[in-house]
This record gives C-alpha cells, structure tokens and sequence, in this order.
C-alpha cells in the first residue's frame, strides 16, 4: 500500500476501533471485547510495520487532498514511525496484559477500558506522525485527555482521583502556554506546517518574540517528559494509575515528549531565526542533567514501587534529553534506540509490580518483605528488568547507552559518567527492592514514621478475587517485553536503521524538501555527515557492565547495611522530598518559575 | 490595536495561574484553568485580526470585494474551544467523585501522595 494511505490509517484504525468497541461494548461479552480490541491492536502494529520500510527519507501523506501549503499533512521519518510502532506495541502488549486484569462490572462498561486505551493510542500515534504544528496540539490533548482518565479510572480510591486531577491541570495549563506559543509563531511567519515555520522563520531576526514562542510551545512537551523542574505531576500520575496504564504512561507517553521537543526544534527552530545551536545545546544539557541525577536521586528513596520506577523514568528522560541536546545524528541515534529499549523495560517491570498488586494488594517495598518467595519467576523477570534499567549488553538499554555516552563523550567528557551513575543507581534501587521483596535479602526494614513519603500499602487489588491462578498473559507479556529489549540490542538491523533515520531527523533541510517539494529546500545543504555508529564498542561494553556491576553492589549494599550511609545523606534528600508536596499549586507555582526561568536563559543566550 | 490584545492575553494566563496556585477550591482551580484557556482565544483572534474586516463568510460576499479577518486563527479557536470543553467536563467528573468518595474539594487537603 502506499504510504498516502498507510498513514492516516495508522491513525484512523485505533480511533475506529475505540468508537466501535465502545458502542458494541454494550452489547458483547467481555471476552468477545477483549478480542475485539486485541485484533485492532495488532491491526495497527501491522499498518506501522507496513509504513516503516517506506521511511527511508520523509514520507508524507496530504490529507484531505489538499497541497501541504495549504491543508494539514502527516509526514513519517524513520523515528517518528519507530516511536509509532513502539507505542502500537506497547499499546498490543497492554491489551493483552489486560485480558484478564480489571475484574469489570459486565453490560455497560465492558468495552470502556480496552476503548480509551485504543484512544490513548490515536493520540500518541498521531502525535508521533504528525506534520503541522496545531496538528500536533490536537493529538497532544487527545493524548492527554485520555491519559487523564486513565489515570483516574479507579475512582474508589481517593489517590487516583488527586493523582489524576494534579496531571490533568498541569498538562492542560502547559499545553494552554504552547497553543500561545503556536499563535506567536503563526503572528511571525502566517504557517502551521512545521517545515513552512522553519522555513517563514529564517527571513527574521532571532528576537525576544521567538525565544518566548520557543520557550512557550515546548513548555507542554517538557510538562509531557517530565523535565525537571515540570515533572512534579509524573510520580504521582504514575503511582496511582492502573498498572497497565503505567505502562504507556512511563513506556512511551514520556518519552513522546522529548520527541516533541526534537522534533519542533530540528524543523522549526533549527536554522537562522531560530533558537541558536550553542543556547540550546548549553541549556538543555543542563536540563538532562539536572532532571538525570533529581530521578536518580528521588528514586532511590521510594519504598512505593510505582513511584520508584516513575523517578527512574525521570532519570532516564534526562539522559534522552541529553542525547538529543547534543545535535548531532550519533547523540540522535543513541537515544532513540536507548527509548525504544527502555520503553520495553520499564513496561516489563510495571508489569511485573502489577503482579505483585494482584497478589498481595500492596506495592509497598517494606511491606512486600520476603511475602514474594512463592514468586520465583516473576522475581528472576524483575531482576532481569532491573539489569536491563541498568544497562547490562546484550540488552538494548546498554547499546543505547553506549551509543549516546560516545555521542556525548566527543565534546563533554565528563557526560558518561553522568549516563553510568544514574543508569546504575535507578537500576540498583530496582534490584534493592527485588532482592528484599522475592529472596528477603538482608534485615527486616524498620518503620520510619513521620518521613514526608508515599507508602505502597493499602492499594486497592485491581482483580478481586486474589485466590485464582495468577492469569498467565500478566508474566508473559512482561517476559516478552524483556525478549524485545533484548532482540532491541542484539539485532543490528535495527540499530542501523535508527542510524540512518537520526541522519534524516537531523537535516532540516532534507524534511523541507520532502513536505513541500524539493524547491522549498534552497538553502544549502549541510552535506552528508559521516556514518553515524550503530554497534557496540568496546567502551560501550565496559561502561554498560560497570554501572550494572555498580548497581549490584548499591542494592547489596542498601539490603545488608542500610542505616549508617542512610542518615548522612538523609538530610539533603528529605529536602528534595519535601519539594514533592503533592499541592497542585506549589507544582504550578514550579511551572511558571521554570518557564520564566527558561526565557531568561535563552534569551541572554541569543 | 497595537500591542494591547498581547498584553491582555499575558495578563489573563498570570491571572488564571495565580488563581490556580492559591486555590483551595478545586472547582474555582478548575474555573481558573478555563480563564487561562481563554487567553489563548485572545492571543489567537488578535492575530488574525484585520482593521475593518468583516467575518469571513463568503456566502453573501463577493471574495476580495472587502477585507476579511484571518479564518484560519478562528478555526483554532473553535478546536481550542472543544478541547476546552472536554478537558474542563472530565475534570469536573473527577472533582465530583472526589467529593463523593471523600467529601472534599480543597486540593490541599489531599495529602495522599508526597516524597
């Protein structure tokens, strides 16, 4: 098929499918539903792996028969289809995972779950594929508005419905700053079409009206990665969703945002009139790394296993953004593969701590305390998992590491080590909480009372009835998952194809040629840079095993003696604790400081 | 009209987010997130703004006999305003379940989640 029609359907087929499911949800039988939702799952994975050999350069898609000056046009490079496919994946693995989850109320509401995910999946596809910048806002709504829902879809419990609240109005305030920053942009230049901006930009000055659009469209995408310091609705939007929307949530839907703010400044901000190269490079390494080590930091003091795996998101999206801050194709390619392979791992592992719920009703790592001997599978799978968050080879985690630490390493040497601490201390705090929860590794925790922190105790079980077999899907999928994390690392095909597609994401010049004909690309093209590296190296070997031997000695370490080295750092970290106070208004109070703040600095920067 | 539309429309975003950081009402928060959206309509309509324009409908109107104000910010608007719409009926679900299940609707009473 050609890709005029495969692109739209990529879209068109989830949102079909949530509407049908959601009127024959009345009427059919749970399974019947599960099939249901389950066969357009695969449906979409199908027409995004059709898409992907098309994407060599740019392929794009008119819609509506109008000429891409004029209407709205989906266009696909080879990243933006392979995070597409990522999230159509993750989406088919959560399906699955589901079969069985939610103990639902039959009749009317049978077909609501699986219906809302297929919704989420439109968003984030679209959002993926899209073109045009207001486009690209409609999609991130979509995207949120389900999210939010989802993340409020068990209302018995009063945490869902404060976790869902605070993400709904700090994403919907962020994503109300970057529809001014759209109207900025369009005041300047009279385009929605992301190459027709970058394109309309470069006849004007760099000027105080363009920082501030910059500043204020990317404002959403960094609430959406949860960039330090906008990430403050993230743990606890992750702590108390259903399982498997943690899943997307944490597997793909952040990372979308990095990709957002990629994306809109290699099309739009990249060349004169923009956001110059240095300020952008010098302001978002600082971002990457502050928002790295804050996750690596937060992470390792949660006992809430949910919340523990939603900050070492947040550590892993600050090395994302610091690949993609480099601006070159290496730091590029490094990181979407690293994206990929952490998406499969991180899904794998809330997965896994679904399991946990179901059994035991607690997700509490003190509580859960040796209960999970009985687990043996599941707790091998867990430690697994943990190795890959650290970046062991062969898994794809370590060869995007790798590729992005050398990336990273040209300019800043000094980057790698930031890569191996936060990699080993978000992979060691994992593997702590798995040894004491599955072998019951070293003392008995005692209670801290009065510690500013969330518990994992008293969750609700999302299936009732805890006395029937563990369904199998809930320790397949999370295996497989894993499978993919490593086939992600191992399989050189892949790396090589992201390689390539880094060279396309990166050269402006090559996505205006192919969205608005090849005259629109007049400006000189930069020349074909080196081939960027798609293997594993040596040094990428010996850092991956370093910070996963380092993560093994952080959780031997913190099983067998945990007060003494505890208390000295205790006083700096409960700090940091406090500053997540749950208060949606000291998170929007975050909000504007960060984007004032950002304003500033890249405006003295230009 | 000069630079005053852009003003106001900063102004209406700090107000709304001043409201939102001192809430103790989820309600008014929630109110104060509408407010804040409406600064876009500001923003996006002053863009499209033309002195003297008339609303560009073509049914009664010879194309380029007069001056039209700019169609495309206003087909923004209205998406804007569905998307308003949704975002402000979910959360106001949320609002009443959680009044229900906790018999509350001040944000700084939820202290469920923190650290």
């Amino acid at each position: 098929m050609p890709t005029a029609t495969l692109l739209p359907l990529a879209v068109a087929i989830p949102l079909f499918g949530a509407v049908l499911l959601a009127v024959a949800g009345r009427v059919l039988p749970r399974t019947g539903c599960d099939v249901l939702a389950t066969a357009v799952a695969v449906g979409d994975v199908v027409c995004l792996a059709l898409l992907w050999p098309h994407t060599h350069g740019v392929a794009t898609a008119p819609l509506g028969g109008w000429p891409a000056q004029v209407g709205i046009v989906l266009a696909a490079d080879r990243l933006g289809a392979g995070l597409a496919l990522l999230a159509a994946c993750l989406v088919l693995a959560v399906v699955v995972y589901s079969w069985r989850y939610f103990d639902e109320p039959s009749g009317e509401r049978a077909g609501v779950f699986p219906a809302m995910v297929l919704l989420f999946e439109a968003g984030m596809v679209g959002f993926a594929l899209t073109g045009d910048l207001f486009n690209a806002f409609v999609f991130f709504e979509l995207m949120g508005a389900t999210a939010y829902a989802l993340t409020g879809y068990r209302i018995e419990d009063p945490r869902p419905l404060q976790g869902a609240l605070t993400f709904g109005v700090v994403n919907s305030f962020a994503a109300y700053c970057s529809l001014l920053g759209i109207g900025l942009l369009y005041a300047r230049t009279g385009q929605l079409n992301l190459a027709a901006l970058g394109r309309g930009l470069a006849g004007h000055r760099t000027d105080l009206l363009v920082v501030t659009a910059f500043v204020l469209v990317i404002t959403a995408m960094l609430v959406k990665a949860a960039v330090v310091p906008f990430h403050f609705w993230l743990p606890d939007a992750h702590a108390v969703a259903p399982t498997p929307v943690c899943m997307l949530l944490s597997g793909v839907m952040v990372e979308l945002g990095v990709y957002g703010i990629a994306r809109i400044h290699w099309t739009v901000f990249s060349g004169p009139g923009g956001v110059p190269d240095d300020a952008f490079r010098r302001t978002f390494l600082a971002l990457g790394v502050l928002t790295a080590l804050t996750g690596a930091a937060m992470c390792w003091q949660q006992r809430h296993l949910k919340r523990m795996l939603a900050f070492s998101t947040i550590g892993h999206v600050g090395l994302f953004v610091v690949g993609i801050a480099l601006l070159t194709p290496d730091g590029t390619a490094g990181t979407a593969l690293y994206v990929a392979a952490h998406g499969c791992a991180k899904a794998a592992l809330f997965g896994l701590t679904g399991v946990l719920l179901d059994r035991y009703g607690s997700v509490d790592e003190p509580g859960l305390y040796g209960r999970a001997r009985e687990l043996r599978l599941v707790g091998v799978l867990f430690v697994i998992g943990a190795l890959a968050l650290a970046g062991l080879p062969p898994f794809g985690t370590g060869l995007g590491k790798g590729l992005t630490e050398d990336a990273a390493g040209h300019g800043h040497p000094w980057l790698p080590a930031v890569f191996v601490v936060v990699s080993a201390v978000t992979g060691g705090t994992v593997l702590r909480a798995a040894l004491r929860i599955f072998w019951g590794f070293g003392e008995t925790p005692r209670p801290r009372p009065g510690e500013p922190e969330t518990t994992g105790e008293g969750e609700e079980p999302e299936i009732r009835g805890p006395r029937r077999a563990l369904p199998p899907m809930m320790v397949a999928v999370p295996a497989a998952l894993l499978a993919g994390c490593v086939l992600l690392g191992c399989v050189p095909a892949v790396a090589r194809a992201l390689a390539g597609g880094a060279g396309t994401f990166t050269d402006p010049a090559a996505y205006r040629a192919a969205v608005l004909g090849p005259a629109a690309a007049a400006t000189a093209h930069p020349g074909t840079p080196g081939p960027v590296p798609d293997a594993w190296t040596g040094a990428g070997v010996l850092l991956g095993l370093l910070s996963a031997a380092l993560a093994v000695a952080l959780a031997v370490l913190a099983t067998t003696r945990p007060p003494t080295w505890h208390r000295a750092i205790g006083a700096t970290a409960r700090g940091l604790r406090r500053l997540h106070s749950g208060h949606l208004g000291d998170y929007l109070a975050w909000l504007a400081l960060g984007v004032a703040a950002l304003c500033a600095v890249i405006a003295a920067q230009t | 009209m000069g630079p005053w539309p852009y003003l106001a429309a900063g102004w209406i975003l700090l107000v709304a987010l001043y409201g939102l950081v001192t809430s103790r009402n989820l309600i008014h928060a929630i109110g104060c997130l509408a407010v804040a959206q409406s600064s876009t309509y500001v923003l996006l309509l002053s863009v499209g703004y033309r002195r003297g324009g008339t609303a560009p409908v073509f049914s009664d109107l010879r194309p380029g006999s007069r001056p039209v104000v700019d169609p495309v910010v206003q087909a923004l608007a209205l998406t804007d305003v569905v998307v308003g719409a949704t975002v402000t009926a979910l959360l106001l679900a949320l609002t009443i379940q959680l009044r229900k299940r906790h018999g509350t609707v001040d944000p700084q009473a939820l202290t469920g989640l923190r650290g």
